[in-house]
């Protein structure tokens, strides 16, 4: 297993290429927070249950990703800044797969 | 005026755990939460999922934690002023403190232990320009007494257990009831989506899906609002009198971060290789709350920091008093309600 590579556009605009590990069980949205990308609490504040949007983000590669949760699609339902492109990033987990995709974060709720 | 030993700022599991310590101890305290239930996170966001974290216990679901806690606690008779948000502290010449709710409770104690998690939660407020200008003039995030719909004409928006919950209770209430929500899907109890359906055929409940209000009219108070259908971007307006938008809670640390104490991460800083004390003394934090270098927000660690507090709690209330950590599996548990547990005394009886 080997790392990933990321392209992070932050809530800033500013862009962060990062290495993502694939054998430590991580979601994007960990990655964002092990980088320090978003300031805590601000960023995965349901600890990655699908519980808030705050680690929503726009998927700017056309990187197949899996399938939307119920649990994913009801809370992008009610999220705000939602996009067609709209993930959570809690419940895009790391894998080879994933090998230079592209994200952008969404604006924080207020 | 309420009165008590250490004054704990949230009821989640580490304040709910810091009663057990302090009772130890022989100190008393009171919980203030913004929330109608204690519990925290556990309790409102996510009752129903396990946690697998906490020592002695391989699976529990995270609302059996909190009814765990409260049994724990009992004996130590807490006090709780819920669904009232710790608003302003003051400290008094003596170094004791008096907090004060948004709703005007004072409460007063030498200790304060601020066990507030993420924050308190706040309602999440749509994202429209001129939102402000109607709250309270038409706008309302939580419906506090249904009385005052009668007669109105009522637009929810949201997709979850209280957007369902208020239409379907208004229905008797309100002249009309429309309900806005952005996915023809609706997460709730089955029960409630099924009664949604059933009055929107009987016509009812005005539903428009899928869809969001995109803006808010009306000269002085509320008069419109404009909703936009997701899929054909046709908008129209629709007549109300209110707009109750329900898009769950938000954690906010509120208030608290006004109080003095030195904030880093959203999050309070405290000596961590002592007693959780923050920059002001007598005020603690302990748990997701507070910070230091290489903070954990577990629940386990939450009720470390909780035990450590309370011994520091003590002996700034009885800096004279002598004590040593007792063990409960030796001096047991004393209840403040009376009641005694301790570990059964051997029997001491020869074998012929």
């Amino acid at each position: 297993m080997s790392d990933i590579k990321l392209k992070i556009t932050d809530r800033e605009g500013v862009l962060h290429e990062v290495d993502a590990p694939t054998d430590m069980n991580m979601n994007l949205m960990e990655v964002v927070r092990s980088y320090e990308l978003a300031p805590e609490g601000t960023i995965g504040i349901c600890g990655g249950m699908a519980m808030c949007a705050s680690c929503q983000c726009y998927v700017l590669s056309d990187h197949q990703l899996p399938e939307k949760s119920d649990d994913e699609e009801a809370m992008l339902a009610e999220a705000f800044f939602v996009k067609d492109n709209s993930r959570l990033g809690c419940q895009i987990h790391i894998t080879e797969d994933l090998d230079g995709l592209e994200v952008e974060l969404a604006p924080a709720e207020d | 005026m309420i009165k008590t030993d250490i004054l704990i700022i949230g009821a989640g599991p580490t304040g709910l755990f810091a009663v057990f310590e302090a009772g130890l101890l022989q100190l008393k305290c009171h919980l203030i939460d913004a929330l109608p239930q204690p519990g925290g996170q556990c309790a409102e966001i996510y009752p129903k999922k396990p946690i697998y974290d906490i020592p002695g216990f391989p699976e529990v679901l995270a609302g059996d934690l909190v009814d765990n806690l409260m049994e724990q606690i009992k004996p130590f008779q807490p006090g709780f002023t819920l669904g009232e948000r710790a608003e302003t502290i003051e400290k008094l010449e003596d170094g004791s403190f008096v907090v004060t709710t948004n709703k005007g409770t004072k409460h007063h104690a030498p200790i304060v232990a601020i066990a507030g998690g993420l924050g308190s939660f706040e309602p999440r407020k749509p994202q429209l320009e001129n939102l402000a200008k109607y709250e309270d003039n038409g706008v309302a995030y939580m419906i506090k007494e249904p009385e005052i719909y009668r007669g109105k004409k009522v637009l929810i928006a949201g997709g979850g257990d209280s957007a369902l919950d208020w239409s379907i209770f208004l229905t008797d209430v309100a002249e009309e009831v429309t309900l806005v929500h952005r996915r023809n899907e609706f997460r709730g109890a089955l029960d409630s989506v099924e009664k949604v359906q059933q009055l929107k055929n009987e016509g009812k409940i005005n539903l428009i899906t899928p869809a969001e209000v995109v803006a808010l009219k009306g000269e002085n108070k509320l008069e419109k609002v404009t909703v936009k259908n997701t899929e054909t971007s046709e908008e129209i307006d629709v007549e109300v009198d209110n707009f109750i938008p329900l898009f769950g809670l938000s954690p906010k640390l509120g208030p608290i971060a006004n109080w003095g104490l030195e904030i880093e991460k959203n999050a309070i800083k405290v000596d961590n290789t002592y007693d959780y004390q923050t920059n002001i003394p007598g005020i603690y934090a302990i748990g997701d709350v507070n910070t230091y270098p290489g903070k954990l927000k577990l629940i386990l660690c939450g009720f470390h920091e909780a035990t450590l507090m309370c011994q520091s709690a003590y002996q700034k209330i009885f800096p004279d008093k002598k004590y040593v950590m007792k063990y409960t599996t030796v001096g047991g548990v004393t209840g403040f309600d009376g009641s005694k547990k301790e570990a059964p005394k051997a029997v001491v009886k020869a074998i012929d």
